[in-house]
């Protein structure tokens, strides 16, 4: 016991050894938050499955490994960074944690602000406003390690009433190294009143090797505000990913975001929207896939805390092999949020028997004139619709790869950027057990 | 000649009861066959057996296609080999486009006959012939296969695929239960594309209605698992005035 205690301290007093140097040469309310959030993770320390919200997800293999920061991140050819990118879309590329100008499609112009985060943090030009706002420490170790550690990130601000044609990509590339490393990579989305974009974090590997990613995304939508976000995970296997998502929506906004998770050993979604303007409304739509001894866990909490907001939540899940599956979903209907509109949908599809589902809907309603509906869905193959497509001459094993895929698709045909659709369709075929050109 | 299909003493169990008990019935290319009969006398027993549901356990006989065995087949190799079955019921299959999902099953099956697959032009252009068969709209192409379909549109698309995938014997499983005189029309035109040389059907149906507009070779009536009495199509209609008592009756004395 006291080995373990001992050991606990030992990694706990390197991660604040971390803290101390990512504070150095930082100044007022950016400094304080970040030494504030040190102390706050200090505090709650790793957390274990005795707490309620990880109940199903262990995350003591991720405490007891040792991470180191990144080192300076080695340069990528274009042929290493081409298979990441996606077709129509403006590109701003992360290598292990850290921007790369070089690499990046576009710069900031007048309709849209882009700030690598490491830059402001140099010229102590950060302002803490919206970032370190939506994303609260207390309860949320991760998040307080991400607001203790980050180094870089990207901040976005889209001007009122500018309507992006192009959608943004957010490129995570983890390059894998000798020791294993964190990267807390930090996000921040500010669409201003009117204005109206897409943005997708992609979070991809080019090594097998272990590694460790920690984000943090924070999005502010202005009133009448629209965002289609999506963040892809696609981590190396060997990988931890833990990820948190808080969104603001002022009145009328509209936030799409789409969780699609494939890759990882762990992976960890924490994904938070509160709706706090009359009218906001918005949509959660999440695809993972597990095989191996995967885990992927979902928590996502939508806040109607205002009258008139719609949320409709939309999680599909293909668990095979040993892999596991968690959803949990939370809604919470504020006293005053009369007239919330609410449906919530989750579907796992266990492939193997030693696959396993954990979904846990959480509805708490304060208000009385609500419209609430969940409804969620543990189950194998249907046996009829295999029969069935084999009766007209497809072999098991494409039926089976058909009724698979036609399961995600429901997922994918949501995803309204062509490439990010087009590679999500063939990501997802890749994992099925038979070459079906769909 | 050899039989298109050629069933001797099949027997077969449902969750363990004995449903179908020695049924032979011998199908030459070229026949339309009717099998009437009440409900629960094996009907879609039959047509579940022969399609090579899984739940369905055959104990007893064999049934031949073409002189092969085809209860030794798979369920996919039975229909690549030209077996069809228009299901009663057709399942719902979300997100599987219908129009993919039917180019698959007509390209496995040309595969399997040494013939070249069609790519997705030549498909298009052959379903939109056959569509004008069963007046299936084109928006039915891009939707889920069966999904959200009314029960008068699931059973023309059952013939629409019938109408694709052009089977050597097809078996329509009560695909005229429950259809206006117009779907009926529909189906029959289906089974008409087929009555040639070359084909045969085997129509499953409860009502002698369809039988109006599409004149069968023979007609079987089946009791208690087995075939009580075949005639023509003067059978069916006696079947329609004296209901199923005196064939049950007569079989029994036998």
């Amino acid at each position: 016991m006291t080995e373990t205690l001992d050991r606990t301290e030992n990694i706990l007093s390197r991660y604040a050894a971390m803290g101390e140097s990512s504070v150095r040469g930082l100044q007022g309310p950016i400094r304080d938050l970040k030494e504030q959030a040190l102390q706050q993770f200090l505090k709650e320390g790793f957390p274990t499955t005795r707490q309620e919200d990880w109940r199903f997800t262990n995350t003591a293999a991720l405490a007891r490994a040792e991470f180191l920061a990144p080192e300076p991140s080695r340069r990528l050819s274009e042929s290493e960074l081409s298979p990441f990118l996606l077709d129509r879309t403006d590109h701003f590329v992360f290598i292990n944690g850290s921007f790369s100008r070089e690499l990046s499609s576009t710069t900031s112009s007048i309709e849209l602000l882009f700030f690598p985060l490491q830059e402001l943090l140099r010229q102590n030009a950060l302002a803490v406003g919206d970032l370190g706002k939506h994303a609260s420490l207390e309860g949320h170790p991760f998040t307080a390690l991400n607001t203790a550690l980050f180094t870089d990130g990207a901040f976005i601000r889209v001007s009122e009433g500018v309507v992006l044609e192009r959608p943004i990509h957010l490129l995570f590339v983890s390059t894998g190294g000798d020791k294993p490393y964190v990267s807390h990579p930090r996000v921040l989305i500010v669409a201003e009143p009117g204005s109206q974009m897409s943005v997708i974090e992609s979070y991809v590997s080019l090594s097998e090797g272990p590694y460790w990613t920690n984000g943090v995304t924070e999005i502010s939508l202005g009133s009448n505000a629209r965002l289609d976000h999506y963040r892809l995970q696609q981590d190396s296997e060997q990988a931890f990913h833990t990820g948190r998502l808080q969104a603001l929506l002022d009145r009328d906004s509209h936030l799409t975001t789409t969780s699609l998770s494939l890759g990882s050993g762990l992976a960890r979604q924490d994904i938070g929207t509160k709706l706090s303007g009359v009218g906001s409304a918005c949509v959660l739509n999440g695809l993972y896939l597990v095989h191996g001894k995967q885990h992927v866990d979902h928590h996502t909490i939508i806040d109607h805390a205002t009258p008139h907001s719609d949320s409709e939540e939309f999680y599909k899940g293909i668990l095979d092999e040993q892999g596991r599956g968690v959803f949990d979903g939370k809604i919470i209907v504020r006293k005053d949020a009369q007239k919330t509109n609410s449906g919530q949908v989750s579907r796992s599809l266990l492939l193997s028997a030693s696959a396993i589902a954990d979904t846990k809907p959480q509805l708490e309603i304060y208000a009385d004139d609500v419209k609430c509906t969940h409804g969620s869905t543990i189950g194998q193959l249907d046996e009829a619709a295999l029969f069935y497509l084999r009766t007209r001459g497809i072999g098991e094993k494409e039926a089976r790869t058909l009724l698979i895929h036609g399961f995600a698709s429901e997922v994918l045909e949501r995803i309204k950027v062509p490439s990010l659709r087009l590679r999500m369709e063939r990501a997802v075929l890749q994992r099925l057990p038979a070459d079906v050109n769909v | 000649m050899t039989a298109l299909l050629d069933i001797r003493n099949l027997k077969a169990r449902v969750d363990g009861r004995e449903i179908l008990r020695g049924l032979n019935l011998t199908v030459q290319a070229g026949e339309v066959h009717a099998i009437m009969g009440q409900n629960g006398s094996g009907k879609s027993t039959l047509a579940n057996v022969l399609a090579g549901r899984p739940s369905y356990e055959v104990t007893e006989g064999e049934v031949l296609f073409e002189g092969r065995d085809l209860l030794a087949m798979p369920p996919e190799e039975r229909a690549r080999e030209g077996l069809f079955l228009a299901f009663q019921y057709p399942v719902e299959i979300p997100g599987v486009n219908n129009i993919y999902f039917l180019k698959a099953a007509l390209n496995a099956i040309r595969k399997h006959r040494g013939l070249e697959e069609l790519d997705a032009m030549d498909f298009l252009a052959l379903a939109r012939e056959k569509m004008k068969f069963v007046d299936l709209d084109e928006s039915f192409m891009n939707r889920a296969v069966n999904e959200g379909f009314s029960g008068g549109e699931k059973k023309r698309n059952e013939i629409f695929q019938l109408a694709v995938l052009e089977p050597k014997v097809a078996i329509l499983d009560e695909t005229d239960s429950g259809l206006d005189i117009d779907a009926l029309r529909i189906v029959a035109n289906g089974v008409n594309l087929l009555r040639n040389e070359h084909h045969a059907v085997v129509v499953i149906t409860h009502y002698q209605r369809l039988l109006d507009y599409l004149i069968p070779d023979q007609v079987h009536v089946l009791h208690d698992g087995r075939i009580a009495k075949s005639g023509t199509r003067e059978l069916a209609l006696e079947l329609e005035k004296r209901g199923y008592g005196w064939v049950e009756e007569e079989s029994a004395a036998l």
